[in-house]
């Protein structure tokens, strides 16, 4: 007999991620045994799982806060405050995107349950990159989360638009990868490990006398990272697969893929490689005010309010990068306030976009959103509140994410990233009083006017876009909760 | 009673039976709230609880009057301070100065006045929501004492003024709204770096966690010359949009014409003064020495802009686009007042605020209830309208009248303080701009004679004359044109020890600056003479 050394578990510490991948699976299981499941079983089940998550995930944060944070598994999961506030994030949008997928399914005629299975799929793997403590194990997440949303995108069967996006997302997604899977292998090479606690400790006991491997490793790493939160230049892929991928999915894209891919890179760069935050600091500030100034000005030329959403997305991601470019603590408390506040906003927003799609998903023009707030007062009132917040006026939560970011960069020094990227922020406005135009002032068309009292707006929409609103409003008028919980959620290494 | 009279007033002063200045800003946001709650087809009631709510946020405000200590005018009174944001040290710090304390009055005047002269025909819930909010906004600016709730006010009443325009304006109303919007937006941005970059040096300097309390910073003056030069520079830029300084002011026309009546009154009479008092209180006040350094470019653009507005005022076709055009002329003044950095200029530069705001909403106001009527503004489509609305002519010309300074009412005081200061620092400043009062008189009295003398022909003919609703929402106005015309010292005394304040604070942090005062002997002293304020002392003292 072999004896088998076995790692120390802790299952408490695993709950999210087995609740998700188990709940998928068996989703799928079932799904396929049974010939007919009633269409609100899947949805209620997913609703269910990211519940019984939320719920999971306030044991483990006052686990986390009073025993303090620690590994598992051999040091390759983290457990701390930065992994159950993700996980947090990341449960409370798979709930939301459940609830707005059912009656888009329906309305799209759409089958299936495989929307469900993925979305869960895609979040177990967004846990796993959240609290991934080795390079490797951030890998097996991304992958579990990317390969789910890849086929999440190319969902809606019947619109070449979703095809097209799914593909130019894959082959993009697989390059990545690949920078990725390459970066983590020069890294290795140059510090022997791929946990992070010991690539730090290497790092900060020696000095590389040729720091070239490393440096390039950093380099690939953050390619990688760069684009799967879409940052500039590595965003081409976003415009097209945010208008051609079903709109819920488009949520979870921008809320949850956003805030895992953030994760990862704040443990990995800040906290991992911050000894080398000189070489790689600069380089993120340049993809952050990359970001937030293609992002705004390519936004205002579009016309299609999802192609907007796209840009100005690429526009918050270059805001996020802004917070990790200070690295240090305050820094990345400003990114994780940052992910909640931007997690409430697309999600309402792109239930708001649900919504107003439209049979064929297809009524995203400009045009369409003419007059709607003689038609959807409230819809109208609830999506301007939404892009104010997303525009970053001051009592909305979006404000607040903003300060902290900007404060962090300024506190840093870097006066010249701070204003070049409030200066986006000011052109990004536009972007969103366009949007806020053709709601108000202008007249809805000819035939939109006869009786036509706009889109239906389905309970889950309202539930979703009802909480979204709640919340933007409560973190823009009451920030300290939030603030408080992102300043524990700041990651911490720990040894083996 | 006599002797209980004394008592009485310290204790208004001193022990405040609540907490007035959170009030300010909360009650018309609670209002705000309160009238999106109610029923959205019961106009009435609707206008009744908006009206309720300023008048109760006026009353405060002209309550605040009677219990703003004179003798300590220079101190914050009524202070409150609550923490917001602790970890940043963010906290609502609210007080008032003889520096504020007139410009929340005005706003507490001029809002129900606004609420009360128009109704604005459609969605009425939406409009009242969104003025309740303006001032809420605009209250919070005038009485924050924490950089970060200033900015966060400041940047706040962009989105009701911007539905405002685009909602119940006129003709271009998309555009100008969106202009407007986008113009103010982009020119505070970088005053929110500004802003962090200050209470970051600030805490750096003198080692003390992160601030935002603008007293603290003030007073420390710990950051070096060079950051607080580049630090004022972002600050500036936001305040020259708004004010609008030339060449900065293009959406103010835009905005202006096509806003509705009331948002044109509060536009004028209100937003345009957050720019020139953030000039006051975090221009020359935060930055004593930046503000002496770059006086001269702020000097020369408000002469520029006294010249230009009123070139432009001459030349426009439609009525309340050369009332606009005259508020960048009048901004000038106040501009050319501020950085004089005497007592003198500051002091008219403050009263001018007030000032402007009345004559101009005044202006704004009867405008529009010629619009009402006519439903055209260009001048050449008016005529004659003194004999179909001689009252209307009447208020008309004494509105006027004060906005081109004549001695009497209000404008002239203000003018005079202003020009006097500008001499004293700079003379050649002030003999450009005694020519902007001239031009004044020529556009304006160019403009009446077009609108209200000649033969009155068709629709003009049959104009109907002021309504007794109309007279009693302009009576409050012409009253204040009248009494700070004629005895301003009641203002003046409150104002001048925090101006007197201001000004030291400035002598004191620039090296080798020192008040300039009168080159000719005789000192002008407003407010410390007995009479109307204006006049000049007798004090013939030392030759300079």
């Amino acid at each position: 007999m072999l004896a088998v050394a076995t790692p120390e578990v802790l299952w408490w510490a695993l709950l999210p991620v087995l609740f998700l991948s188990v709940g998928g699976l068996l989703l799928l299981t079932v799904a396929s045994l049974v010939r007919r499941l009633p269409d609100w079983l899947p949805q209620a089940w997913t609703v269910v799982t990211g519940l019984a998550v939320l719920v999971a995930c306030v044991p483990m944060w006052c686990e986390v806060r009073d025993e303090g944070p620690r590994t598992t598994l051999a040091g390759s999961v983290a457990v701390d405050g930065s992994t159950v506030l993700v996980t947090a994030v990341l449960a409370a949008v798979v709930v939301a995107v459940a609830l707005l997928a059912r009656p888009y399914l329906r309305r799209e005629d759409l089958p299936g349950v495989e929307v469900y299975v993925l979305l869960m799929l895609s979040a177990a793997g967004g846990v796993v990159m959240a609290s991934a403590d080795d390079l490797i194990v951030l890998f097996l997440g991304l992958e579990i989360l990317s390969i789910a949303v890849y086929v999440l995108a190319a969902l809606h069967l019947r619109r070449i638009e979703s095809q097209e996006g799914a593909m130019k997302y894959f082959v993009l997604g697989a390059f990545a990868s690949a920078f990725l899977l390459y970066g983590m292998a020069l890294v290795y090479g140059a510090t022997g490990s791929t946990r992070l606690a010991l690539v730090a400790e290497h790092l900060s006991a020696t000095v590389l006398v040729d720091d070239s491997m490393l440096l390039a490793g950093i380099a690939l790493l953050l390619v990688g990272l760069a684009f799967k939160v879409a940052a500039v230049p590595f965003h081409a892929w976003t415009p097209d697969v945010y208008q051609g991928s079903p709109t819920p999915v488009v949520a979870w894209m921008a809320a949850g893929v956003k805030a895992a891919g953030f994760a990862a890179m704040v443990r990995v760069l800040v906290t991992s490689l911050g000894t080398h935050a000189s070489d790689w600091a600069p380089p993120v500030g340049v993809l952050a005010v990359a970001s937030v100034l293609v992002g705004a000005v390519v936004a205002v030329l579009q016309t299609d309010v999802r192609r907007m959403l796209a840009y100005s997305s690429v526009a918050h991601a270059g805001f996020l990068l802004l917070g990790v470019q200070a690295a240090d603590a305050d820094g990345t408390a400003a990114v994780y306030a940052y992910l909640v506040v931007y997690a409430l906003l697309a999600t309402g927003s792109f239930a708001v976009l649900t919504v107003m799609g439209g049979d064929g998903d297809a009524a995203h023009h400009l045009d369409d959103y003419r007059g709607l707030a003689r038609r959807r007062p409230v819809l109208a009132g609830a999506f301007t509140l939404l892009l104010l917040g997303q525009a970053g006026v001051p009592f909305t939560g979006g404000f607040v994410a903003k300060l902290g970011v900007l404060a962090a960069a300024v506190a840093d020094r870097g006066y010249w990233v701070a204003g070049l990227a409030m200066l986006g922020a000011a052109a990004a406005a536009f972007v969103y009083l366009r949007i806020l135009v053709s709601m108000y002032l202008e007249d809805p068309d000819a035939e939109a006017a006869d009786g036509s009292t706009g889109p239906a707006v389905p309970l889950g929409a309202r539930v979703v876009i009802g909480v979204a609103c709640a919340g933007v409003l409560f973190v823009g008028l009451v920030p300290g909760p939030l603030l408080d919980l992102a300043r524990d959620a700041v990651p911490v290494l720990v040894g083996s | 009673m006599s002797a209980l009279a004394p008592t009485a007033v310290l204790a208004a002063s001193s022990a405040v039976p609540f907490a007035v200045l959170p009030a300010l800003v909360l009650v018309p946001a609670v209002g705000a709230l309160l009238v999106a709650c109610l029923p959205r087809r019961r106009p009435e009631l609707l206008k009744l609880a908006a009206v309720t709510t300023s008048v109760v946020v006026g009353g405060m405000a002209v309550w605040l009057l009677s219990g703003f200590d004179v003798d300590h005018g220079a101190d914050l009174q009524f202070v409150s301070s609550a923490t917001w944001m602790a970890d940043l040290g963010i906290s609502w710090t609210l007080g008032v100065d003889g520096i504020s304390l007139f410009l929340v009055v005005l706003t507490g005047v001029l809002f129900p006045i606004a609420l009360l002269a128009v109704d604005p025909g459609h969605d009425d819930r939406a409009y009242y929501a969104w003025l309740l909010l303006l001032e809420a906004g605009v209250m919070g600016v005038f009485l924050a004492l924490d950089l970060m709730v200033f900015f966060l006010c400041f940047e706040v009443v962009l989105v009701p003024m911007y539905f405002l325009i685009g909602r119940w304006g006129h003709g271009n109303r998309a555009y100008a709204a969106t202009k407007f919007f986008l113009y103010t937006m982009a020119g505070s941005a970088l005053m929110l770096v500004g802003i962090l970059a200050l209470a970051f040096l600030h805490a750096d300097a003198v080692g003390g966690p992160v601030t935002f309390d603008l007293v603290a910073i003030a007073e420390a003056q710990a950051v070096d010359a060079t950051a607080a030069r580049w630090i004022f520079a972002a600050f500036a830029l936001a305040f020259a949009v708004k004010v609008p300084i030339f060449p900065l002011h293009t959406w103010l026309p835009d905005a202006h014409t096509e806003a509705p009546t009331a948002g044109s009154v509060i536009l004028a009479g209100v937003l345009l003064k957050l720019g020139t008092y953030g000039f006051l209180r975090f221009g020359l006040y935060l930055f004593p020495e930046a503000s002496h350094f770059f006086a001269p470019v702020f000097l020369t653009l408000g002469v520029v802009g006294i010249v230009y507005g009123a070139v432009v005022a001459t030349m426009q076709r439609d009525l309340k686009r050369l009332v606009a055009y005259s508020s960048v002329a009048h901004l000038g003044f106040i501009v050319l007042g501020t950085f004089a950095l005497n007592t003198e200029g500051i002091e008219g530069g403050l009263l001018q605020m007030v000032n402007h705001g009345v004559s101009t909403g005044a202006l704004f106001l009867l405008v529009g209830m010629v619009y009402e009527r006519r439903h055209t503004r260009q001048i050449d489509e008016l005529g004659g309208l003194q004999k179909s609305a001689p009252v209307l002519a009447g208020v008309f010309t004494v509105v006027m009248l004060s906005s081109i300074g004549l001695p009497g009412l209000n404008g002239f005081v203000g003018e005079f303080l202003v020009l006097v200061g500008a001499f004293n620092a700079h003379r050649w400043f002030a003999v450009v701009a005694a020519g902007g009062v001239i031009l004044a008189a020529l556009y304006l009295l160019w403009a009446y004679q077009r609108v209200f003398h000649g033969p009155a022909e068709g629709d003009n003919a049959t104009m109907p004359d002021l309504r007794l609703r109309e007279g009693l929402v302009l009576a409050p106005l012409l009253a204040l044109i009248v009494f700070m015309g004629v005895y301003p010292k009641p203002v003046i005394e409150r104002m001048e020890p925090a101006v007197d304040a201001l000004v030291a604070h400035v002598e004191h942090h620039v090296d080798g600056f020192t008040e300039p005062t009168s080159q000719f002997g005789s000192e002008v002293e407003p407010g410390h003479g007995d009479d109307d304020g204006h006049g000049e002392s007798d004090d013939h003292g030392d030759d300079h």
